[in-house]
């Protein structure tokens, strides 16, 4: 299953390069500045909105994350904004500009927007994983003040997801060698595979927990990987934020472009 | 139905964030106000159990279509609404940073529609009251089922409000309305018979599971409490702003005042462009107004000068690949 290929972004995180040592919380108080200015735009930006695809970029670039993979996860999401997008041109049909014979309408504009707007704001929430690391993104999110209660959970979720993903596959695989057709089973016997599983889940959240009272759990966790934060990542974030300010007021593609088409003039 | 980064302003997210972080928090209070450490590692591994679940899929009858579960039902007849929307918030988080589902901006919203409709309002309002305290199985199922309807539904509709309260997308209300609903119908009936049928299931094998988190009435009381003023207050929330350029509408004739040069006009563009309503209703739809004097001349479109749209074509495609063009140098260094 393609969708839960969650491995391999733990292995991403797991990487060694600057960008990955930098302080977590900087690099979400980045991303955060990065999608409220680009979801900030009016519904017809598009050239504006060109300037900030350097951030995905650079984080690719400088975390060691192939670009393939993030296009991958972006084009697996893509469908939903295609689905909600794309009256746009059927319901806004006013002409916006006239590119040679071809008149574009307001709303395929409109609609590029809001597929750009997809893939920005899509990539820079994985890349901040892949750079960052499920549990430094926590420990961060704790520092914020999320409740320790929630943050808890989020790390056991985590945990947890690998293990039961495995485990719904052997049921799914030992479904499938018994029976003779490969499509998705019935309620009849879907409603008692589901049951078992959840069955299955609740003795083991008896057991890790039996377990880590034995090891004297008092509801809070621990990191092991203490968070450090420099002038490295106050650098980072302020730097990025700066240039999302600038990039959010001033039209530098349009302002390049104009000045490229004037000396043509 | 998770809602999409793409799809809504700042001023939609940001309130929904604000809304759903103050649930978090209450929630967070009562779950550790009870004190039950064993419940910790329960919350934790039920959300890894939403996704494993999620990974097997059925056949929706006589449609030949596969559909999954969705889980927030399932969650609160087992733990109870505040530890279910807990767990529903952190898979949604999950789900938001690792497969890319709604986004972060748009968590806020996930959170209230799957989250807080499903746990805090279907839940205590039409599961409780039908299915009761006995384990009668037809209450249950039919207590699953409408509580599965009412729970998508609301959510389907609050999808609805926060697209058009956002701007980005064209679709006029009762259009949305009329494709939302049906469809959610549908899926509210297969969730809900879904919910129905493993919670009978477990029933049958462990009937104690389900019996040892019957709520007490007083906690009844007081969460419908919770929800009235948690429904009025979003309610405040949302339609306040809205309220407010609605009467400066009134007073002044005109939707703001006429801005003037510099910073009061970056500024007001970007109270403009963050405004809940950027433009429905009181100006005809499809009008950013970004400068009123050409406003005058084009009365449809603002930027309908071919000269700016060519620049802005030619200048995108440039940043496009001076950005490529920078990752690609950072790679290199990277690797050198």
């Amino acid at each position: 299953m393609d969708r839960f290929d969650l491995g391999y972004m733990d292995t991403l995180s797991s990487g060694n390069s600057p960008l990955h040592r930098l302080d977590a919380g900087a690099k979400v108080i980045a991303t955060f500045a990065f999608i409220i200015a680009v979801v900030s735009f009016d519904r017809y930006a598009v050239s504006a909105l060109t300037p900030f695809f350097l951030y995905p970029v650079a984080l690719c670039a400088l975390g060691n994350v192939p670009l393939v993979f993030i296009l991958r996860k972006v084009a697996a999401v893509l469908p939903f904004a295609v689905l909600i997008g794309i009256f746009n041109p059927f319901i806004d049909t006013g002409i916006m500009f006239q590119a040679g014979p071809l008149a574009v309408s307001g709303g395929w504009v409109s609609f590029i927007s809001i597929l750009m707007r997809f893939a920005l704001t899509v990539s820079a929430a994985l890349l901040l994983v892949a750079v960052t690391g499920f549990y430094s993104v926590c420990a961060s999110l704790e520092k914020f003040g999320v409740p320790r209660v929630f943050v808890v959970q989020l790390l056991f979720v985590y945990r947890y997801l690998f293990v039961l993903a495995d485990e719904s596959q052997k049921m799914s695989r030992a479904r499938l060698a018994r029976s003779f057709t490969s499509s998705p089973p019935g309620l009849k016997v879907f409603a008692p595979l589901v049951g078992q599983l959840l069955l299955r889940t609740l003795d083991r959240a008896e057991r890790v927990y039996r377990a880590m009272a034995c090891r004297g759990f008092d509801g809070t966790i621990y990191p092991a990987k203490k968070v450090v934060s420099g002038y490295a990542g106050v650098i980072f974030a302020a730097g990025w934020i700066i240039l999302f300010v600038v990039f959010r007021f001033y039209n530098i593609p349009l302002l390049a472009g104009s000045a490229l088409t004037g000396v043509f003039r | 139905m998770h809602m999409a980064d793409a799809l809504i302003s700042p001023a939609v997210g940001g309130t929904l964030w604000a809304v759903s972080a103050g649930l978090i928090a209450y929630s967070c209070k009562k779950v550790s106000k009870q004190a039950e450490d064993r419940k910790v590692p329960l919350m934790g591994v039920l959300g890894a159990f939403i996704f494993a679940a999620q990974m097997l899929n059925f056949t929706i009858p006589a449609t030949g279509s596969s559909g999954h579960l969705g889980g927030g039902m399932i969650l609160s007849i087992l733990l109870g609404p505040y530890a279910a929307f807990l767990v529903m918030a952190s898979v949604l988080t999950i789900q938001a940073l690792f497969f890319a589902d709604g986004g972060l901006l748009a968590l806020g919203c996930n959170i209230f529609n799957l989250g807080f409709l499903t746990c805090f309002v279907a839940y205590p309002l039409v599961y409780r009251p039908i299915a009761g305290n006995s384990n009668t199985k037809w209450r249950i199922a039919l207590g699953a089922v409408l509580a599965g309807i009412a729970g998508l539904q609301l959510g389907a509709f609050s999808v609805v409000l926060q697209t058009l309260f956002s701007g980005i997308s064209e679709l006029p209300f009762g259009t949305f309305i009329m494709l939302m609903q049906p469809i959610h119908l549908g899926i509210g009936i297969v969730e809900g018979a879904v919910t129905s049928a493993v919670v009978l299931f477990v029933l049958g094998a462990r009937p104690e599971i389900i019996e040892t988190v019957n709520m007490k009435k007083t906690l009844l009381g007081l969460m419908l409490a919770a929800v009235i003023a948690g429904g009025v207050l979003s309610w405040f929330a949302s339609t306040h702003p809205d309220g407010l350029e609605w009467s400066m509408f009134k007073v002044a004739g005109k939707e703001k005042l006429e801005s003037r040069h510099g910073v009061h006009e970056s500024l007001s563009s970007l109270q403009e462009k963050t405004a809940i309503l950027p433009d429905y209703g009181f100006k005809k739809a499809g009008q950013p107004q970004e400068k009123p004097a050409k406003q005058e001349k084009q009365p449809r479109w603002p930027a309908v000068d071919a000269g700016t749209s060519v620049s802005g074509l030619i200048g995108g495609g440039l940043t496009l690949t001076l950005a490529g063009f920078i990752g690609w140098i950072l790679s290199k260094r990277r690797r050198a």
